[in-house]
């Protein structure tokens, strides 16, 4: 795996700049995240050739030199796979010539199957159709497919799951891990859903008007009270946890990491795994003694490392437990009855963990 | 001369017109959909001028300019060695030219409405320029490929006042169907005048209404 030099400099006409100097480390999956209209497809757009920044730009990846103030690789030549928001199938191929397309003229001969293709991205039955008779969803997994088949050395993603219906994105969210733990393709995947980028993306890297507002695993970035990240509604945190043993009686699991542990429902996988969790912070109320006869079954002592300095009604608090971040959303009014203050140490009660992931990072 | 020895030279001559017209065309359409030159204007105005300029006053000018003492002529003469006025290759060069807003337009519509997305797709996917204009301009724009050339054709079969500028009426060499009309009923031959007449209004007929039947509405002549 390689990692990514950016040097980006472009100036469009209605005043947007681009403007990053950074190097992405060699992982499985990178997230661009930002609000739109903060340069996110113009950075892939000129990763692939398909837009030309200013004089001066380089962009390295690995051993390969794609530009620098002598060189400019041709994007037919730069071995990236790109998976566009609208999925720009050819209307008048089939899926299954589409698919040929990419295979023909593939850049490496050591690219996937069409068979493993078809089958991680579930398209068996869609071969035969025209793109035109596809729902949202469809066309967006043949175009993932078709990505893959051409062998790139990296799969550029943009916002590839937007205008999909809910029930769609979760099935490719699936797929897209699949492709992750078959393949190892490294992966640009640009976004401005959490919820998208905290399943797939193990690096992040915040865009703001151009430029880079910060970067870093992804976990750590999520609990960060002074990105945006941490502010939307669906704000949550993200912690690594191995599964341990089962309470066969009540179907739980124990999820165990640094000395604490959350029993939760419904995991499938082997005992040992690491396995990715979400905490939303909506779902995490805090009390400064150990909570009793309570209906919540997870618990975890907890060290409060930040406190929201805002007058909204409504304020985050991030808390530490066990090397991991936790989040919580308070209102203000609960902040100061319990006279919360950074270093205290606290019991989080959380009402629900979300599974992302069954396999590890 | 009978009557099928003129329609034959009338199909070889809007074949071979077609041809040139796709050739020239083609790229001429291109430049026009996507040029940013400051002259692209003015050759928009100089491809579209046969449409609403009489015949004759191209045929006039190229009278003059295939004339064996103009330098157009010699220069012809010299590179292969027969006269150029009153020849077969003089009805193609102005046929090319008066038809060339019926094969440009179309293109240069489909040119303009063509998805830059898919070809961003293709280049993506590693299809080099070239393989990019087999692959993904000419499937997307083969309706209008099929428009154009049809147009060229019909147009080139149809026309009369350049051919018989610059045509002579010469049988199996320039006498094509139109002239070939106009000169039986100057002999008062109505019979003759009449297959021919009636032949070529089904033969134009057929051609629009089967382009117009493949639903290819979206484009019209326009002038």
């Amino acid at each position: 795996m390689s990692e990514l030099h950016l040097k980006l400099q472009l100036q469009r006409s209605n005043g947007f700049n681009l403007d990053l100097d950074t190097v992405i480390p060699p992982r499985t999956c990178t997230a661009v995240y930002g609000a739109s209209g903060s340069g996110k497809t113009t950075l892939l757009n000129c990763v692939a050739g398909l837009q030309h920044p200013a004089a001066g730009s380089t962009i390295r990846f690995g051993a390969n030199t794609w530009l620098d103030h002598n060189t400019e690789v041709a994007t037919h030549q730069r071995q990236v796979g790109y998976v566009f928001q609208d999925a720009r199938l050819f209307p008048w191929l089939s899926v299954s010539d589409n698919l040929d397309y990419a295979l023909r003229r593939r850049h490496r001969s050591d690219g996937p199957s069409r068979e493993q293709v078809c089958d991680w991205l579930q398209l068996q039955e869609l071969l035969p159709q025209e793109p035109a008779q596809l729902s949202r969803g469809q066309q967006q997994r043949v175009a993932i497919a078709r990505a893959l088949l051409s062998a790139p050395q990296i799969l550029l993603l943009d916002e590839p799951l937007a205008n999909i219906d809910q029930v769609n994105r979760r099935q490719i969210l699936g797929h897209l891990q699949t492709v992750q733990r078959e393949t190892g393709l490294p992966m640009l995947f640009v976004s401005h859903d959490i919820e998208e980028v905290t399943r797939l993306a193990d690096w992040l890297v915040v865009l703001e008007g151009g430029r880079i507002r910060a970067q870093g695993p992804t976990l750590d970035l999520c609990s960060q009270l002074d990105l945006a990240l941490a502010h939307e509604e669906q704000a949550a945190a993200i912690l690594e946890a191995e599964v341990g043993e089962r309470d066969a009686e009540f179907g739980l699991t124990r999820l165990s990491f640094a000395g604490q542990s959350l029993w939760v429902t419904g995991v499938s996988a082997a005992t040992g795994a690491r396995m990715r969790l979400r905490i939303p912070a909506r779902d995490v109320s805090l009390c400064l003694q150990p909570p009793q006869q309570t209906s919540i079954l997870n618990v975890l002592q907890a060290r409060v490392t930040a406190i929201e300095d805002s007058q909204s009604d409504r304020l985050l608090v991030q808390l530490e437990a066990a090397g991991q971040l936790l989040l919580a959303r308070l209102t203000r009014k609960s902040v100061v009855n319990l006279n919360l203050q950074t270093g205290q140490l606290v019991y989080a009660q959380i009402k629900s963990v979300a599974l992302l992931s069954d396999e590890p990072h | 001369m009978n009557e099928l020895g003129v329609i034959w030279l009338t199909i070889k001559l809007a074949t071979v017109t077609t041809a040139w017209l796709l050739v020239l065309g083609t790229p001429l359409a291109w430049w026009l959909a996507n040029g940013h030159s400051r002259w692209r204007t003015a050759v928009e105005a100089v491809v579209a001028l046969p449409l609403i300029l009489p015949p004759t006053v191209l045929g006039f000018y190229l009278l003059i300019a295939f004339a064996p003492d103009s330098s157009l002529g010699q220069l012809w003469q010299q590179l292969t060695g027969s006269r150029l006025a009153f020849s077969f290759s003089a009805l193609v060069i102005g046929s090319v030219l008066y038809s060339m807003p019926f094969v440009v337009q179309p293109l240069q519509a489909a040119f303009r409405q063509l998805d830059r997305g898919l070809l961003e797709a293709a280049a993506v996917l590693g299809a080099p320029a070239r393989d990019r204009w087999l692959t993904i301009i000419l499937p997307s724009c083969r309706h209008s490929f099929i428009t154009a050339a049809s147009l060229g054709f019909a147009h080139t079969v149809g026309e009369f006042g350049v051919v018989l500028m610059i045509g002579g009426n010469i049988p199996g060499e320039t006498q094509v169907l139109s002239i070939a009309l106009f000169d039986r009923v100057e002999s008062l031959q109505f019979a003759q005048a009449h297959a021919l007449a009636a032949g070529l209004m089904a033969f134009s007929f057929v051609m629009l209404y089967l382009l117009y039947r493949r639903g290819d509405g979206n484009w019209r002549l326009q002038s």
